[in-house]
């Protein structure tokens, strides 16, 4: 017992050291963005670069905000961020469940036709978009920030794969229970998915949060401004202000982290399911 | 079913199969139903866009004049293009070396990312920072450990009195040191997804084979892996798609650089240098639908294989 114990504690020893020395692998770039954030612009440029500010300008981060409109970036990026994610997790979810579980012809081959919208690079649809917004007259409104980006094929695949993993026989005994359709997804397929929604929601919040060519192109006022555009701002054709750059990138993706680690717990809860099967 | 009136007024095989065909009727109509806003929406905002640019592949256009048609010009140009082809082999070679590599590290994570051990949330948050990292600020440190004269990787490699190569400048090793960058910023990505998908895995497989006395390997193997391959499907097939399609780590990386090296220009490159820098969209669109092409067969062979190896419930 007590052998067994304590190669148990050498095994948890073992997984530390090796998730530690990865983990500093991969924060690395992130403490190189918080040190220049707080640099003068000539210590910025120094070569070789330091790790370490030689003097110390917290002031850079009252600068970024006095330069730019944070305040309408942040609003505007916010509201993106949850029209978006919001859309794509009910109609992916959605499509998802019809893909993983429904029979209708050509399912297979329609699924294909979503999977190939991924594979056209997005720098030669550009411009047909741009046109076919103009169209709509959608141009420099939440409208083409918005709806275009509830659509996913790349959030349909992901939740069709992990519908395709849960087990068949609850929705055959509600199947006989006389429930419809959408309630089986709604109360059997939703509710045993958290895991898989939440992913799909970091995604999405992410991809969109961090968006910068489609609102680039497609807005051009000053109040439909996102974050993203604002902080590139900083990045000059000639010489960039990189501290500024820095400071603002992190006050910008600060809410990410913390959304991060308050949606992770559902990484755990998910197992939970498992009583449900027996 | 078979009552006794129906067996004596139709065959009971007719009434069943009639039963069967509106069932199926009715489970064909609700997946119509839920498809059509994700089909509607795709087709509206990303497949139009997409056979716009197909037309332009059969045109010779600036972006400002109408396009004029040309036929199928600019694919016979292609062929003959050295840039086009070289740019198509290091997208190849770029994948090969990132995917396989990217998929397998990410596995490993997401299994070590899954115990119940202290300070979790924060591991999980370190591995998952490359994908929230601003670009800019991973090409500036990476360029610096690559660097000849001062970066990290140089000293320590002088220090054990090994060669000391130019990474990024020298075009034997600058897309391997590239591949290396995409494999470190993708482990997170994909082992968050596949970390979702290991919770889809009853607890219990792994409580009746601890009863049988089964090893860590073991149960990896023959339970986790196994288990885990629809999500595994998932991100295989993705991380081909956005392989074939890397830009951004190819502009970051490189582009400061005065001249592009040929070994490091891939094909989205080459289509944004056409398009966007010498104004030949039609020339970029040709391109673009090459490489569509070569990614539907990629994605086609995935999808008729995966039979052999993704288990589904």
């Amino acid at each position: 017992m007590t052998t067994s114990t304590q190669a148990e504690k050498a095994r948890r020893l073992a997984v530390h050291i090796l998730l530690a020395v990865g983990a500093l692998l991969m924060i690395m770039p992130f403490l190189w963005m918080i040190s220049t954030s707080f640099k003068s612009f000539a210590d910025s440029m120094s070569v070789p670069p330091k790790w370490l500010p030689v003097e110390w300008h917290p002031d850079n981060y009252l600068r970024v905000i006095q330069t730019i409109d944070f305040g309408t970036y942040y609003l505007n990026t916010v509201i993106v961020t949850v029209g978006r994610t919001g859309g794509q997790l009910i109609l992916c979810s959605l499509a998802a469940y019809a893909f993983a579980s429904l029979r209708f012809p050509f399912k297979n081959a329609i699924f294909l036709a979503l999977l190939a919208v991924l594979m056209v690079p997005s720098q030669v649809v550009m411009i047909p978009s741009f046109v076919i917004m103009r169209e709509f007259n959608w141009l420099d409104t939440f409208y083409v920030l918005i709806v275009p980006g509830i659509f996913s094929a790349f959030g349909t695949f992901l939740l069709r794969q992990f519908f395709m993993t849960l087990p068949k026989d609850l929705e055959e005994a509600a199947k006989i229970d006389g429930c419809s359709y959408f309630r089986i997804y709604w109360n059997i397929y939703l509710p045993l998915s958290k895991a898989a929604l939440v992913s799909l929601a970091i995604f999405t919040i992410l991809a969109s949060w961090n968006d910068l060519l489609w609102p680039l192109i497609m807005t051009s006022s000053e109040e439909m401004r996102v974050l993203s555009i604002g902080i590139s701002s900083f990045q000059g054709q000639h010489s960039t202000d990189y501290p500024l750059l820095m400071a603002g990138a992190l006050m910008a993706t600060l809410p990410i982290i913390i959304l991060f680690i308050f949606l992770q717990r559902y990484f755990i809860e998910g197992i939970a399911m498992n009583g449900i099967k027996g | 079913m078979s009552s006794p009136i129906t067996v004596t007024t139709k065959p009971p095989e007719t009434t069943a199969k009639r039963k069967v065909g509106k069932l199926a009727f009715h489970e064909a109509m609700w997946g119509y139903i839920f498809i059509l806003p994700v089909v509607l929406g795709l087709g509206l905002f990303y497949m139009a866009p997409s056979a716009a640019s197909l037309f332009l592949s059969f045109t010779s256009w600036d972006g400002l004049t109408a396009p004029q048609f040309i036929g199928l010009d600019n694919f016979a140009n292609l062929m003959k293009d050295d840039k086009f082809t070289g740019s198509m082999l290091n997208t190849m070679l770029y994948t090969i070396g990132t995917v396989p590599l990217s998929v397998a590290l990410a596995t490993v994570l997401a299994v070590l990312l899954n115990q119940k051990i202290k300070g979790m949330v924060f591991y999980r948050t370190f591995y998952f920072i490359p994908v929230i990292t601003m670009p800019i600020a991973v090409g500036m440190v990476w360029k610096w450990l690559y660097n000849s004269e001062f970066g990290l990787i140089n000293h320590v490699l002088g220090v054990m009195n090994l060669p000391q190569p130019n990474w990024l400048f020298d075009e034997k090793f600058a897309l391997f040191s590239i591949v290396l960058v995409s494999v470190w910023s993708s482990i997170g990505y994909n082992a968050v997804i596949l970390l979702s998908g290991l919770q889809g895995i009853s607890g219990s497989y792994y409580e009746a084979a601890s009863l049988d006395g089964a090893g860590t390997l073991y149960k990896f193997f023959r339970i986790t892996l196994p288990l885990l391959t629809p999500s595994l499907f998932f991100v295989l097939v993705m991380s081909f798609i956005n392989s074939f399609q890397v830009f951004d780590l190819i502009f970051i990386m490189m582009d400061q650089q005065t001249t592009m090296l040929e070994s490091t220009r891939t094909v989205v490159y080459s289509i944004w240098e056409d398009g966007f820098k010498y104004f030949n969209m039609g020339y970029a669109s040709a391109q673009a639908f090459i490489l569509f092409v070569v990614i539907l067969i990629i994605t086609m062979v995935q999808m008729y294989i995966q039979k052999r190896w993704v288990h589904y419930q």
